[in-house]
């Protein structure tokens, strides 16, 4: 059943186009993260003037982006750990026993999918406030406040997506391993977590990347010393310069680990994905 | 060795009913047994509520009071003003209410067209990479990169490429192709809603390519070699086999697809900052501009309850015609 000519042709155009339109953001990202200052202060040029690895030393300097880079790694890092971990005890709980109240607690999760962060983010940071003021407990600013608010995004939809996955793993394999004498618990972290790897990174993958991206509470809930990439980066436009080359390399540098690390994953976060949305 | 619980396992207060059936265990722990459930859910709902819930409910109460910068350091003085709140939201003569309406309808129109564009861009890339040909791996990580990029690395290069004097799009339609007699603003003015569109789309559409992907895979091969045995052409079979078999991931697509992009922040705040252009005004970078910008949280969390009222019916709904629309193909 050979395909006729049409599709081919169609599929190369459409192929072909679709690739310039996703390229050609990435190839400005790294080009011109290896120009000189002058090239991307001036008419936008394709090529070049001069290849200089000057904006990867410089972006290093020009803001404290070291600090930012770590500050991500541990909110974003313990917002992931915080979430996958809650989330397998929760999906567990839904997936393998039956008891009241489950309902209204997966209609629930569920459903907080659905509110805009912006919903969360006056309350919380009144919230913040508050405590600060009563208790003399830096919540507002902190990296651990921070953290607590980026579980409203990655909770649910670990909780949503862990459950139709483990509903994927077999019965039969923990209630063997319970016949053999393991606990619930026992059963669960010796079998049933095993089993569910790939969806349990599939989790962490997806938690952690909204985390390392996210922008409105960051912008909000940080200070100087606990700021995340996502709003230091903004410290390289400045009132009398944009240092456009510093932004993309320091754009550039932010994102390898990510998208390197999706990459690698992202075979366990389809299977995931549709083992949670399919169901 | 047939313990049931762990050992922190104290019988809980909601415990109490709920009769497990099988006496597959001899031990006592059958009180164990049944508060185990809600052992392993503590700790989410402990999150839950705490992240959730009583933000909530104290979003809920700030939208009845009067809450200006004055009382922010101690909200609970603030002073009560019923529904004033809501009235100067939905007053749609005045200001304020005008500005959220065209914010909605903005946030309606952008959100429809992203959603549309991602899902027919991702389900036809999908669709043309079924079969395997040369560099089609290379090609999908490729396509897969916009969707693992950091918003803000990813938002910041459009931003680059949109700039009035030195930005790439510029150059390419006035300077190489002549397209616009001058170069155009894209970040502000009416053109910024095309600019918005374009960074979602370029940023969603992989996530429907991936979603897709995997849902072809659970489409089973006879349906085509059946097909193509009828003398089914290759078009034919995708629109006879193709969608509809895709129909129930699409509905789950569809619908996060349409929650994320209506609710979306991280891409309009970088493209346009605090405050966006009227012809992009998204209802999440206004309601932040209400809160914070113009320091009326009162009018913010009004507006942000009207929000979350109105998502609620549209998912509600969707969800009815949806299972309705299953119900009736299954029989």
């Amino acid at each position: 059943m050979a395909p006729p000519r049409s599709y081919y042709w169609s599929r190369r155009v459409f192929l072909t186009l679709l690739t310039g339109f996703v390229l050609v953001p990435v190839y400005v990202m790294v080009s011109s993260s290896l120009k000189p200052l002058a090239d991307v202060s001036g008419e936008f040029r394709w090529l070049p003037s001069e290849l200089t690895i000057r904006p990867y030393i410089d972006i290093w300097s020009t803001i404290p982006l070291a600090r930012y880079f770590v500050n991500s790694l541990i909110v974003a890092g313990a917002a992931t750990v915080c979430s996958v971990v809650i989330a397998v005890f929760a999906a567990y709980a839904v997936s393998r026993h039956n008891f009241r109240g489950k309902r209204v607690f997966t209609v629930t999760v569920l459903s907080t999918q659905m509110f805009p962060g912006i919903l969360f983010l006056l309350p919380l940071f009144l919230i913040y406030v508050n405590i600060g003021n009563a208790t003399g407990i830096a919540l507002f600013g902190s990296r651990g406040g921070l953290i607590l608010t980026y579980l409203t995004f990655s909770l649910p939809f670990s909780i949503w997506m862990l459950i139709g996955y483990l509903d994927s793993v077999p019965r039969d394999l923990d209630e063997a391993a319970m016949v053999d004498g393991c606990g619930p618990l026992g059963a669960l972290f010796r079998v049933v977590v095993p089993a569910a790897i790939p969806g349990i990174v599939a989790v962490a993958v997806y938690a952690f990347m909204t985390a390392w991206g996210e922008v409105l509470f960051a912008s909000v809930m940080t200070n100087d010393t606990t700021r995340t990439l996502a709003v230091g980066l903004q410290g390289y436009s400045t009132l009398n310069n944009v240092y456009w080359n510093q932004i993309m390399a320091a754009s550039l540098v932010v994102s390898v680990p990510v998208v390197a690390g999706f990459l690698l994953l992202q075979r366990y976060l389809v299977t995931g994905l549709t083992a949670g949305a399919v169901k | 060795m047939t313990t049931a619980a762990p050992a922190e396992a104290a019988p809980h207060k909601n415990a109490s009913g709920s009769a497990e059936q099988t006496p597959r265990f001899r031990r006592p722990g059958r009180i164990r047994r049944i508060a185990l459930p809600y052992l392993l859910l503590l700790p989410a709902l402990i999150l839950e509520l705490l992240v959730h819930l009583v933000p909530m409910v104290i979003g809920i109460v700030m939208s009845f009071k009067e809450l200006t910068q004055f009382y922010i350091r101690d909200w609970g003085t603030a002073p009560w003003t019923g529904l004033s709140n809501y009235q100067v939201s939905v007053d749609f003569d005045a200001p304020v209410g005008e500005a959220l309406l065209h914010s909605f309808f903005v946030t309606i129109a952008f959100t429809l067209l992203s959603v549309g564009l991602c899902w027919l861009i991702g389900t036809a890339a999908a669709i043309y990479m079924q079969d395997t040909f040369r560099g089609r791996g290379l090609l999908r990580a490729l396509f897969l990169v916009p969707y693992a990029l950091p918003v803000y690395a990813a938002v910041i290069t459009w931003v680059f490429m949109f700039q009035h004097d030195n930005g790439l799009v510029n150059h390419v339609l006035h300077d190489q192709l002549g397209i616009t007699d001058k170069p155009s603003f894209w970040l502000i003015g009416d053109n910024s809603f095309v600019a918005l569109l374009v960074v979602s789309v370029w940023k969603g559409w992989p996530f429907a390519f991936l979603i897709v992907m995997a849902g072809l895979q659970n489409i089973p091969k006879e349906q085509y070699e059946a097909a193509a045995l009828d003398g089914a052409g290759m078009w034919q079979q995708i629109r006879r086999i193709t969608l509809p078999s895709l129909r129930p991931v699409n509905q789950v697509l569809v619908l996060v697809l349409f929650l994320w992009t209506f609710n979306d922040f991280n891409t309009p705040y970088v493209l346009f900052g605090r405050t966006a252009p009227q012809a992009a005004d998204l209802i999440s970078v206004h309601i932040y501009q209400a809160s914070f910008v113009t320091w009326n949280f009162g009018t913010g969390s009004a507006m942000s309850v009207l929000l979350l009222l109105f998502l609620l019916v549209v998912t509600g709904v969707y969800l009815l015609l949806t299972s309705r629309g299953r119900k009736t193909a299954d029989v």
